[in-house]
């Protein structure tokens, strides 16, 4: 569904993206994860060419984002923004109504139907007790979660979410993830997560590509991916990997020069 | 994401056109022509109301009541365009207000912000200074270079503003500021140096109905009426302009595009409104923020209510500038300000936490 070929990106003379090869099927869950500057941001900026692009192109159902309109890029992708900066005054429905707009012609306004998608997305991201509630009034977590059913609003086959987790408490973040796993499952998305949590990512995600230096250095399903060594090396983090055969996944857990032993928690 | 049988938990009322927009709309427009009946009918040789419907309905076409030759003159060639053109420059300032305030994403916008106002000023003061003819045809000089001075302030600011083919708003905004303050103090050094003309300068300035006839209304009408059209069918656009840059385009918005119609249709209006009667302050910043704290931020009911408000402001403006120190005049400049900037200090002080 989503292809991304050789992608180049710089900003200014500085390259941020080196060649990201990148295929998502539909039904597929794919998470991001990397250090902070590695690009996973700018890659999903680049993906609906919000940032320009050095080289490389991005394909969405086969045919190129460079040769879409915005509008028709938007109901092919969605974006779950890491900021969840809002505008004053609007309520949570008039937000996630606002995921309407590539749906609507110019002179449309909003209508029933509209309304109707709006609200059963926030109703699935748990969020349709505040439709009516102006963004400025909710917590960081559920303007979040807000953010997200606008991107489902917008009823696109590929869903990003850059750290769309980041805002919230441990409950939403599962809640959170696992719904999108299964819209993924159920309904088909293509998912982009870039997460930043390795254990989260792991466990809810059926691929892992990790990001350094703006390249991909390792895809694969999460317990191929997240191997102590590579962790140490791309991260510079020493971290131990729990116990990859009775969890449900591995759990990268801080390792502090020795003072936990592994065997205890296993 | 459909198909379900699902109902709606919550009935949520569109705000912008539930009973309460309605309302609103409804007496904004009432208020509109209520301020142009009042308008009419006070000041010297006052026709008186009732008067007042008689002439109107009677130009129209409904009736002819048979009012008075002179009371006929008064009224239709005399006050009622001065009025109409307070109105439609009120009008013009509020929603053009409205849009730099949407596209800048700040409430403290307004549509002097890309150099309309002081590119005008100087361009009005260079024909007051230089030795040219006072008119051209029906429409004086001042009024076509003044346009001119305000189209070319804003052209300038975009093109310094534009860096590889986008136009950011915090450069556009600095180069507004950078524009006006040069044109400002050319503007200030011209009349320094031609005393004998300062007081007409300054009368221009701070902005006057008192030379107004329907020639003025026909110079504007052609800009306004289209940039009014066109920033009112961008009102859904607008509010989604309210979020993130990027967030904006993913959604589908051609951000910089619709940027660019935006104040292109609400700078040339402005132009011309600042041709017409000068600089006038505040009602462009003041009253879309002023209806947006009532109403709430969706532009689709902000801009059409803010340019009845904006409208019925500057006519009542007006009468006061020509009925408080009658048989003199107030410059309405000056008026404006002097309701709008206690009001406006109001305002922030109650919504710093809010909007700042």
């Amino acid at each position: 569904m989503l292809e991304v070929r050789g992608l180049h990106v710089s900003y200014g003379p500085r390259p941020v993206l080196r060649g990201i090869d990148l295929s998502v099927a539909r039904g597929e869950g794919v998470s991001l994860v990397g250090p902070n500057g590695s690009g996973k941001t700018t890659l999903l900026r680049a993906i609906t060419r919000v940032v320009p692009w050095g080289a490389g192109d991005v394909l969405v159902g086969g045919r190129s984002v460079a040769r879409l309109s915005r509008k028709e890029l938007a109901r092919l992708i969605a974006v779950v923004p890491q900021s969840v900066a809002l505008p004053i005054g609007y309520t949570a429905l008039e937000v996630v109504l606002m995921g309407r707009t590539p749906h609507l012609g110019f002179l449309a306004h909003e209508g029933p139907r509209d309304v109707h998608i709006a609200m059963e997305a926030l109703e699935l991201v748990g969020a349709a007790a505040f439709a009516g509630r102006r963004v400025d009034e909710l917590s960081g977590g559920e303007r979040q979660r807000v953010v997200l059913a606008r991107a489902l609003a917008q009823e696109a086959p590929v869903l990003l979410l850059d750290e769309a987790t980041a805002n919230l408490d441990i409950g939403h973040q599962i809640s959170t993830l696992q719904l999108v796993r299964r819209l993924a499952r159920e309904r088909g998305y293509a998912v982009v997560a870039a997460i930043h949590d390795l254990t989260l990512a792991g466990l809810y995600t059926d691929r892992m590509e990790l990001m350094c230096e703006g390249q991909i250095v390792c895809g694969g399903p999460p317990r191929q991916v997240l191997e102590e060594e590579r962790i140490a090396t791309v991260y510079g983090a020493d971290v131990t990997v729990l116990c990859e055969d009775c969890l449900p996944g591995p759990v990268v857990v801080p390792y502090a020069n020795g003072a936990v032993t592994v065997a205890d928690a296993s | 994401m459909s198909g379900a049988a699902w109902a709606p938990k919550v009935t949520i009322p569109a705000h912008w056109r539930g009973p309460r927009a309605m309302l609103a709309l409804l007496l904004s427009a009432l208020a509109f022509v209520g301020a142009v009946v009042v308008g009419t009918a006070i000041g010297p040789a006052s026709p008186g109301v009732r008067e007042v419907v008689e002439v109107l309905l009677g130009h129209l076409g409904v009736r002819d009541a048979g009012v008075p030759a002179v009371t006929d003159r008064i009224v239709w060639e005399i006050r009622l365009p001065r009025v109409l053109l307070a109105g439609v420059v009120g009008a013009t300032l509020a929603y053009s207000g409205a849009a730099y305030q949407g596209v800048f994403r700040n409430p403290l916008a307004d549509p002097y912000l890309l150099g309309a106002a002081s590119g005008a000023g100087l361009a009005a003061t260079i024909v007051f200074v230089a030795p040219v003819p006072a008119l051209l045809g029906p429409v004086s000089i001042v009024t076509l270079a003044a346009f001119a001075g305000a189209v070319a302030a804003v052209v300038v600011t975009y093109a310094l503003a534009r860096v590889g083919g986008t136009t950011p708003r915090t450069t556009l905004i600095l180069a507004g500021v950078a524009v006006s303050s040069l044109a400002v103090s050319a503007t200030s050094f011209l009349m320094l140096m031609s005393r004998e003309n300062t007081v007409s300068i300054l009368a221009w300035l701070l902005g006057s109905f008192n030379d107004s006839g329907w020639h003025k209304m026909w110079f504007i009408l052609p800009y306004t009426v289209p940039a009014a059209v066109i920033v009112y069918l961008h009102g859904r656009i607008l509010n989604v302009l309210q979020l993130e840059e990027d967030q904006a385009a993913q959604l589908g918005v051609d951000v910089e595009r619709t940027r660019a119609i935006l104040l292109l249709a609400a700078s040339l209006a402005t132009a011309a409104a600042v041709a017409v009667s000068g600089i006038i302050g505040f009602v462009g910043l003041v009253v879309p923020h002023a209806v947006r704290l009532v109403l709430g931020p969706d532009y689709r009911l902000l801009v059409p209510v803010s340019t009845l408000v904006g409208g019925s402001f500057l006519i009542l403006a007006d009468l006061g500038a020509r009925t408080l120190i009658a048989p003199g005049e107030i410059p309405i400049g000056v008026i404006t300000s002097f309701l709008g900037a206690p009001f406006f200090l109001y305002l922030l002080k109650r919504q710093r936490t809010v909007f700042m």
